[in-house]
């Protein structure tokens, strides 16, 4: 830091998994430091710092995004739900047990991301939000699949290239089956 | 990243005004560019107004069929819109092309028309860049700028504009609304960004402290025929090497109308406009859509690696009228 540049402090008070958090931190703090850094939630991967992995993918208000970019101090009173929050008690997420069943992972650095990502594919979907490769973008419906999926999920690299589980498994929890 | 302070106004007058304390103030939409750049110590904001919470984040139809969006929709509610996806795929198209869920969950509208440049020298302060630092030099003209412009272009700059939606919305002619210091004002597309000339530091038309409140697109029946079609090195999550946006009206065999607008060719998206008037009232066929590309593009002068993107552009802006024309 340069001289005469002193670090601007905020308050930041929002909501983790169901929980009020509320942090003093540097405004420069991006929510996924908040996150790993100040709330010891590491669920949520640094693959990149830019955008461009999805590593980082968290809900915030209920649509996925990537939390490298996002400035916490700019999610006052946001509604924040990452990997750590998906499962229900003791209950798997849906798509978390898809993932196993699927084999949808290898070393596993991805995956919280690719879950947090597929939770928001799903509800975006069913809003029947169109993509890239929908054909008929005027209809009101739209059918998870093999293509669907992968460019909806676009977002998300996966350094172990386990996309053949990944694309299974969030068709599995599509409810379209076993696609493998 | 600088230590920058943060202010979170409620309304766009209150953020204008906010933007005027500081020497270096930055509005901050999603963040998802202006976060990187700072990261990446190419933007140094020393107050953020954040602009992504006012109350300009609705998408109203106009009663004449036209459509007011405000400047805080994100790109992704945009994009669901019926009536975008219903009256006017090419915009729909454009912004599903670009980016990822992810990103476009975030990213604004306004943001989307400010993003800078890809070019890979002006994110990288290790290297000089006449945009990032006036008079510096622009290494990209003899190194590597096969991604980069062959319309438009100066001695000073070659970089291309990187939004998708900014090409769709040059092809409706958007109208960008501003408040600033000095007032309200309306700027048309094409008209917001420049052509880098000798001042590549300066991207758009905009003064410092105007904030993009929202934009008009006017009714355009045709462009219920229309489509974005973009080229990029995958087939996803990537940013354009050439684009196309158009719209075609066709009659009895004969285009009454069209409009065309390219990406990934200059500093600014271009709206092909010799190419329309070449097409205006010509027959509909493959013939046709080649001569006016070809009166477009004759004015391309490509650099030493990006020529490529000449019979390129041809071929998909001929594609894409054929497939309109039916
Ligand atoms: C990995 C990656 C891939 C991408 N791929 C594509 C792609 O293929 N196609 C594409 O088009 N884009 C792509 N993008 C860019 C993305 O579309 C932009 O980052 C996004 O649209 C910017 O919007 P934002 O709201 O996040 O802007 P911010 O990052 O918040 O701001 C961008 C600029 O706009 C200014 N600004 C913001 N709001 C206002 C306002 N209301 N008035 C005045 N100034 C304002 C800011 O000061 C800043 O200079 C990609 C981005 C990433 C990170
Ligand atoms: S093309 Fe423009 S942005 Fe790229 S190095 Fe040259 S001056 Fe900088
Ligand atoms: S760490 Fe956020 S996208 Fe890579
Ligand atoms: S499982 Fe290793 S990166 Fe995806």
């Amino acid at each position: 830091m340069e001289r005469g540049e002193t670090a601007v402090r905020a308050e930041i008070a929002l909501r983790v998994n169901g929980e009020e958090r509320r942090v003093v931190a540097d405004t420069r703090t991006s929510l996924l430091d908040l996150l790993r850094e100040r709330l010891g939630l590491t669920g949520s991967k640094k693959g990149c710092d830019h955008g461009q992995c999805g590593a980082c993918t968290v809900l915030v208000d209920g649509r996925r995004v990537n939390a490298c970019l996002a400035l916490a101090v700019a999610h006052q009173g946001a509604d924040v739900v990452t990997v750590e929050g998906l499962a229900d008690g003791d209950e798997p997420h849906p798509l978390q047990r898809a993932f196993v069943e699927n084999d949808a992972f290898q070393c596993g650095y991805c995956t919280p991301g690719q879950l947090c990502s597929a939770v928001g594919v799903l509800a975006e979907a069913a809003r029947g939000w169109p993509s890239h490769v929908t054909a008929d973008l005027a209809a009101d419906g739209v059918e998870l699949d093999e293509a669907e999926i992968r460019e909806r999920m676009s977002g998300n690299i996966c350094r172990c290239g386990a996309y053949p589980g990944i694309v299974a498994a969030i068709r599995e929890a599509a409810g379209g089956g076993t696609a493998r | 990243m600088r230590p920058f302070a943060y202010r979170r106004p409620a309304d766009a007058r209150a953020a204008v005004e906010a933007a005027l304390d500081a020497p270096r103030a930055m509005y901050l939409g999603g963040g998802t560019n202006l976060v990187d750049l700072m990261r990446l110590g190419v933007a140094e904001p020393d107050l953020l107004v954040d602009v992504a919470g006012l109350p300009y984040d609705t998408i109203r139809e106009t009663g004449d069929g036209g459509l007011e969006i405000g400047g805080a929709v994100r790109n992704s509610d945009l994009a669901a819109h019926p009536a975008v996806r219903r009256d006017r795929p090419m915009l729909a198209q454009a912004l599903l092309s670009a980016a990822s869920g992810q990103i476009r969950n975030a990213a604004t509208v306004a943001g989307n028309l400010l993003q800078r440049t890809r070019c890979a020298y002006f994110q990288d302060v290790s290297k000089p860049c006449n945009k990032r630092i006036p008079g510096s030099g622009c290494p990209a003209i003899e190194g590597d700028h096969y991604n980069l412009a062959i319309l438009g272009h100066s001695a000073h700059c070659v970089a291309t504009h990187p939004s998708d939606m900014a090409v769709a919305l040059t092809a409706f002619g958007a109208a960008v609304h501003v408040e600033g210091p000095g007032g309200r004002r309306e700027i048309g597309m094409p008209g917001l960004h420049r052509l880098p000339g000798d001042r590549p530091e300066v991207d758009t038309v905009l003064d410092p402290g105007d904030l993009i409140t929202g934009l008009t697109v006017r009714p355009l029946p045709f462009a219920a025929r229309s489509r974005y079609r973009k080229v990029r090195e995958r087939a996803s999550f990537a940013f354009a090497l050439v684009s196309v946006a158009a719209a075609l009206d066709v009659e009895d065999g004969t285009v009454r109308d069209c409009r065309v607008a390219l990406g990934g060719v200059a500093h600014a998206p271009w709206r092909a406009e010799r190419l329309e008037e070449a097409l205006r009232g010509r027959p509909a066929t493959e013939g046709s859509y080649a001569e006016a590309a070809d009166a477009e593009l004759d004015l391309a002068e490509p650099l030493r690696d990006n020529a490529y993107k000449i019979p390129l552009a041809r071929k998909v802006i001929v594609r894409t009228l054929a497939e309109l024309g039916g």
